[in-house]
């Protein structure tokens, strides 16, 4: 069974129709990318999948649990609706780190707050952190970035801040990672190393969706593409099936710009 | 000589006295009007905009009065002590005016940083205190600062309801032909703005060590 499963989603801001009729599936260990030009609602659907945006129609499922379902009017709790969130991790295109925290607290800070509210955490309190923490420093490790622990946002260039904002997401072990164009803010040469540590994410299987311009990255790394246009989704499919033999006239016309960039 | 100066320096304790107490009280009075005029509960909102416009919007020397008189005139409970009258005068219009920085603080930090607390999981209060508090203070010290330094001023307003402070005490001596004592008094306002001045230039380098 997929892990995650978007049925017929749609959103509005006032008359503007962003997003009609979405669906897709993903498994688990799968990364999607998601390309389409700007406008075409791909920010707004992940913004969707964690919440920052309640949709108009449709359901999302993960695992066996509908966390939204529009045609149920849910009155939900604001402690219920920060459970659904935790199943997905969100990477902003500009970090949106926190400025006056080290690297280190970035990435421990939440997790060390939503353990404030296990059952067994006065008793345990000193066991709980460690384990944070230590899981906190294998994750700047993972990306690179051991050295740059006790740093301040500021301190580092965009690609680091970027790796930072990765483990941040990663640390609370979210079902699904969702990046937001990842490396649109960052300067040409500092994409790599983000694009790298996407890269390593995928070989290990670690479940995400991925908005991103970047086509020769997508169709690398993603073991399915999915195309949006105004708000539907056009295409989708393996990498080349998509990026490389583009049946629908629409993608077509985006990916030339591409190629003949 | 000596007389004399200890007269001045007894005048300015009332109004050190003025300003701190007002001071520790405007700072967390002014959050909660803060939180009041950025309600999404549109009532509530709207009285405590226009509560700011009014407090903002007249003389402070004309809130002193109304504090010291209408108690009594329109209550028939008589405003008996007038340090009392002061303080409820000056935190009420101090708190409007830190209220209104807040809200400017509150409303320059990005979205982005309330977005990021809430996908990892943060209620909106861990959010605030945690995420957005440390940054908004950081923001607004500069402007703060320079309210805290009119305030000093402003505490020689306390004199127009019969508050010996340090100016009404000094003028007392022009009656004996003696302007020093008077224009002296601008010396204790300037050494204690000066103290303060040093006071949030360090405030500010401490918080140097991230950036907003």
């Amino acid at each position: 069974m997929a892990i995650l499963e978007v049925n017929s989603l749609g959103k509005s801001f006032g008359a503007t129709e962003v997003l009609k009729d979405i669906s897709f599936s993903l498994e688990k260990g799968e990364s999607l990318a998601i390309i389409g030009s700007s406008g075409s609602g791909k920010t707004t659907l992940l913004r969707c999948l964690n919440f920052l945006e309640t949709p108009d129609q449709g359901t999302i499922r993960v695992g066996d649990e509908v966390i939204f379902d529009a045609s149920r009017t849910m009155t939900v709790s604001n402690a219920e609706l920060r459970k659904k969130r935790l199943h997905f991790g969100l990477v902003f295109q500009n970090f949106n780190l926190f400025p006056q925290y080290t690297a280190f607290r970035n990435v421990t800070l939440a997790g060390e707050l939503l353990a404030q509210e296990r059952p067994d955490y006065k008793a345990n309190k000193k066991a709980i952190l460690d384990e944070i923490q230590q899981h906190g420093r294998d994750l700047l490790a993972s990306v690179g970035l051991s050295a740059k622990a006790d740093n301040y946002p500021h301190q580092l260039s965009g690609g680091q801040q970027q790796r930072v904002a990765i483990a941040r997401a990663l640390a609370l072990n979210p079902d699904i990672l969702c990046f937001d164009e990842p490396t649109s803010a960052l300067d040409p040469e500092l994409t790599g190393e983000v694009l790298s540590v996407i890269r390593s994410l995928a070989s290990t299987k670690t479940t995400m969706i991925i908005v991103t311009h970047e086509m020769g990255f997508a169709r690398q790394v993603a073991d399915n593409v999915l195309f949006m246009d105004k708000g539907v989704v056009v295409e989708y499919g393996s990498p080349a099936d998509v990026i490389e033999n583009p049946k629908n006239e629409r993608t077509k016309r985006f990916l030339e710009n591409y190629t003949n960039a | 000589m000596q007389e004399i100066i200890k007269v001045l320096i007894s005048g300015f304790g009332e109004n050190l006295r003025i300003f701190v107490l007002t001071l520790a009280m405007a700072i967390p009075l002014g959050l909660i009007i803060t939180f009041g005029s950025m309600t999404k509960f549109k009532p509530v909102r709207w009285l405590t905009r226009t509560f700011v416009w009014i407090i903002r919007g007249t003389p402070l020397m004309l809130q002193l009065f109304v504090v010291l008189y209408a108690p009594g005139l329109l209550f028939g409970i008589p405003m008996r002590d007038r340090l009392v009258a002061t303080l409820v005068a000056f935190v009420i219009n101090y708190a409007a005016y830190f209220s209104e920085i807040y809200r400017g603080g509150i409303e320059s930090i990005p979205k982005g940083q309330y977005e990021a607390g809430a996908v990892l999981g943060m209620t909106r209060r861990q959010v605030f205190f945690k995420v957005v508090l440390l940054q908004v203070v950081k923001r607004i010290v500069p402007s703060m600062g320079n309210e805290v330094i009119t305030l000093v001023k402003d505490t020689a307003l306390a004199r127009v309801i019969g508050v010996a402070e340090i100016i009404m005490v000094a003028e007392r001596y022009t009656k004996q032909g003696l302007i020093g004592p008077l224009f002296s008094t601008g010396l204790y306002f300037l050494l204690f703005n000066g103290l303060l001045t040093l006071l949030l230039g360090r405030i500010e380098r401490k918080m140097d060590y991230f950036r907003v």
